[in-house]
């Protein structure tokens, strides 16, 4: 049992990336430079054409190491969580262990077939029926039809969806398509399984009924299981031994408890103090108004809110004499973009008068009871007469869990729970 | 033992063509999917397979054979000559136009999970050889229409079906893989597609370019084909001039080689570029 089942050396991926010239359109003065620069660019173009190379959109090309001298082994039946930030390596590693994607450096051996869950409901056809769809996604994950003949009973009874297996799935419910798409997925038998966030998906009951199955396939018949996700308290379910990744490079492997609670320390060691310049939008706002900090007030662990506490910011705004009142708007919006929470001034009979220079300002949202993920900030900011700016990702924080947050099973909340909301039985 | 893979950069897949095999069921569902889907939501369906080669037909034999005055060959009915034409030219168009697009169409297929991708255009073909098929159940109706029977020449209609397959797949592969690296192609099939139409003999007969042309000619790989078909189809009423068959041949072989190597070789950075 104590065979390898995956050896990792010295794994590096680099990508060619461009980028526009920082300043964005507003830049170029005159029609001579867009023209040059658009030369340059057609000429930088042509060479890589011809030379065969990659053709990079952009003003400036650059290499970035989304990968680099990665190395680790997994032993036969052992369950890997990967954990690390948004950017850390981890998808870039799962795409090249599922061999979509090759490295530009080192070597990985496996030893069994691998199947990976990188999106649940891949190649899914709307005009298809879902008992077509069920073949179809199954040969897409390497399913023979004989072994999704033999399933196929099992995989409709845990999609729950008998009733419309005959109708074309673009009809289906988000709930029915995504149930389809992991009972597909949670019916293959490879020896090494990859799976990525599937969890985050469909309601409470559903979710634990994909935990059951997660844990029930990782524990059968030696599989060897690499888990990605966001949710540590998943991780610490499901995993025996853990690592995390940071900026491409391995930071610690380990036993799952120590390196999850070492993820959380260093998550809250993050940049306190975020720093605004230049992320506004319209850049030209900043000859009236220039966003300068946002750090969060009064919680220890700095953009770790723990579930029901108050989140409170404080912002800071560099304003030009003749400016006299702003403005503000704050939202909250999670993992897929979608504003959970507004706060703003203008809903508020009265403006926020504001001197010429520093200002400062305390924004809280009082009793933050959201499920526990990351969240992300946005930002607007007016100066009056229609002119508006806006911050896309001021900051991002993240809800944590607590005794509070299982006392309420903040894992089934789907929205944010309100504090001046109240249900009360009438009769 | 269980099988052992190995990654690393810029290593060549030992079992290329083994896992390609492995992977026939995922080439048999993915065209299975495009048929199905092709004519969802549209009212005539099927219908739209035999009504393009028949406009064309139509239309051809009017302008080439009437307007122009064109030949046809020997005493075949010009508008069976077109349309002997049409069948290998009108599979090697849209095999072309639908193949080269097949990667970036399967881009979320190709993102999220690894199968040999020489799967993904060979299907499409495999799709445009299923409307070839009807148009040569068409070709017979035509055929019974003008009374115009066949001889033993026919037997080798199959063997040539093969044919303008091989002769499409190397174009195809190469021109797919560009695609993918250069999106520029997009807008070049199309072109390639409609001179195509008017360089090769679909509308007319090869034999009237002269003489001296006619091996360079041939070089266009469809020439040849184009030949054959007429030559089975119409009891050999055109003579397959030998030389260019032969050189079409040889660059058919040649695309067949070299589009399967491009393909191999960009086929692993797919999924960065698209």
């Amino acid at each position: 049992m104590s065979e390898n089942s995956i050896i990792v050396e010295g794994l590096s991926k680099t990508y060619l990336i461009g980028h526009r010239r920082s300043g964005g359109q507003f830049k170029y003065k005159a029609l001579r430079d867009v023209v040059g620069q658009e030369i340059r660019n057609f000429a930088r173009k042509a060479v890589d054409a011809a030379r065969g190379r990659q053709i990079v959109q952009g003003d400036e090309v650059e290499e970035f190491h989304a990968l680099s001298d990665v190395s680790f082994t997994v032993k036969q039946g052992e369950v890997l969580g990967i954990v690390g930030r948004n950017g850390a390596g981890k998808s870039t590693l799962l795409k090249i262990l599922s061999r979509i994607t090759e490295p530009s450096q080192g070597r990985i051996t496996l030893h069994g077939r691998i199947s990976s869950l990188l999106e649940v409901g891949t190649g899914f056809h709307p005009e298809l029926t879902g008992r077509e769809n069920i073949f179809l996604n199954g040969a897409v994950l390497g399913m023979t039809r004989r072994e999704i003949l033999r399933k196929f009973d099992e995989i409709v009874a845990f999609a729950e969806v008998d009733r419309f297996l005959d109708t074309p799935v673009k009809y289906y419910s988000s709930g029915m398509y995504v149930r389809l798409a992991f009972a597909v997925a949670a019916h293959l038998e490879p020896e090494i399984l990859i799976v990525d966030e599937v969890l985050a998906v469909g309601d409470i009951e559903f979710q634990k009924k994909c935990l059951g199955k997660m844990n029930e396939v990782s524990r059968s018949a030696g599989r060897t299981v690499l888990f990605v996700s966001h949710n540590m308290d998943a991780i610490r379910n499901l995993c025996s031994r853990a690592i995390m990744f940071e900026a491409g490079r391995v930071r610690q492997i380990g036993d799952t408890d120590s390196v999850v609670s070492a993820y959380l320390n260093r998550r809250s060691l993050g940049p306190q103090v975020i720093e605004l310049a230049g992320k506004m939008e319209p850049a030209n706002f900043a000859d009236k108004v220039r966003p300068v900090t946002l750090k969060p007030l009064g919680s220890t662990e700095g953009w770790l809110i723990p579930f029901g506490d108050e989140l409170t910011l404080e912002l800071t705004l560099d304003v030009n004499p003749g400016v006299r009142q702003v403005e503000l708007a704050i939202g909250i919006r999670d993992a897929s973009d979608f504003e959970l929470v507004t706060l703003t001034s203008y809903a508020e009979p009265t403006h926020l008068q504001v001197h010429g220079g520093l200002n400062t300002f305390r924004i809280t949202f009082e009793r933050l009871r959201l499920l526990p993920r990351q969240y992300s900030l946005v930002m607007t900011i007016g100066a009056g007469r229609g002119f508006e700016a806006h911050i896309a990702d001021a900051a991002s924080f993240e809800i944590v869990a607590n005794a509070k947050a299982a006392q309420v099973n903040a894992e089934g909340i789907r929205g944010a729970i309100l504090a001046s909301t109240t249900i009360t039985a009438t009769s | 033992m269980k099988n052992v893979i190995v990654i690393e950069a810029g290593r060549q897949e030992l079992h290329y063509w083994l896992d390609l095999w492995r992977y026939r069921e995922l080439f048999y569902v993915l065209a299975w999917r495009d048929l199905a889907v092709r004519y969802k939501q549209t009212v005539i369906g099927v219908l739209w397979a035999l009504i393009r080669p028949l406009l064309t037909m139509v239309v051809f034999t009017i302008v080439f054979g009437r307007i122009a005055k064109l030949p046809t060959e020997g005493a075949a009915p010009y508008a069976l000559m077109v349309f002997a034409g049409i069948l290998p030219w009108s599979f090697f168009s849209s095999g072309l136009s639908e193949a080269s697009n097949s990667l970036v169409n399967n881009e979320r297929l190709i993102s999220k999970v690894y199968f040999p991708r020489l799967i993904v255009p060979v299907a499409t073909l495999a799709v445009a050889f299923v409307d070839f098929l009807i148009n040569v159940a068409l070709l017979f109706l035509l055929m019974a229409w003008y009374g115009f029977a066949p001889d033993w020449r026919i037997i080798a209609l199959p063997f040539l079906g093969m044919l303008v397959f091989l002769t499409s797949i190397g174009p195809a592969l190469w021109i797919t893989s560009l695609n993918v690296k250069y999106r520029d192609f997009r807008y070049v099939i199309p072109f390639i597609v409609q001179f195509g139409l008017y360089v090769s003999p679909v509308g007319f007969s090869s034999s009237v370019v002269s003489d001296q042309w006619r091996l360079l000619y041939s070089l266009n790989p469809i020439v040849g084909v184009i030949d054959c078909f007429r030559w089975s189809i119409l009891r050999g009423q055109n003579d397959v001039y030998l030389p260019g068959l032969v050189a079409s041949l040889i660059v058919t072989a040649f695309f067949l080689w070299f589009g399967i190597r491009q393909f191999r070789k960009s086929e692993k950075s797919f999924a960065d570029l698209i």
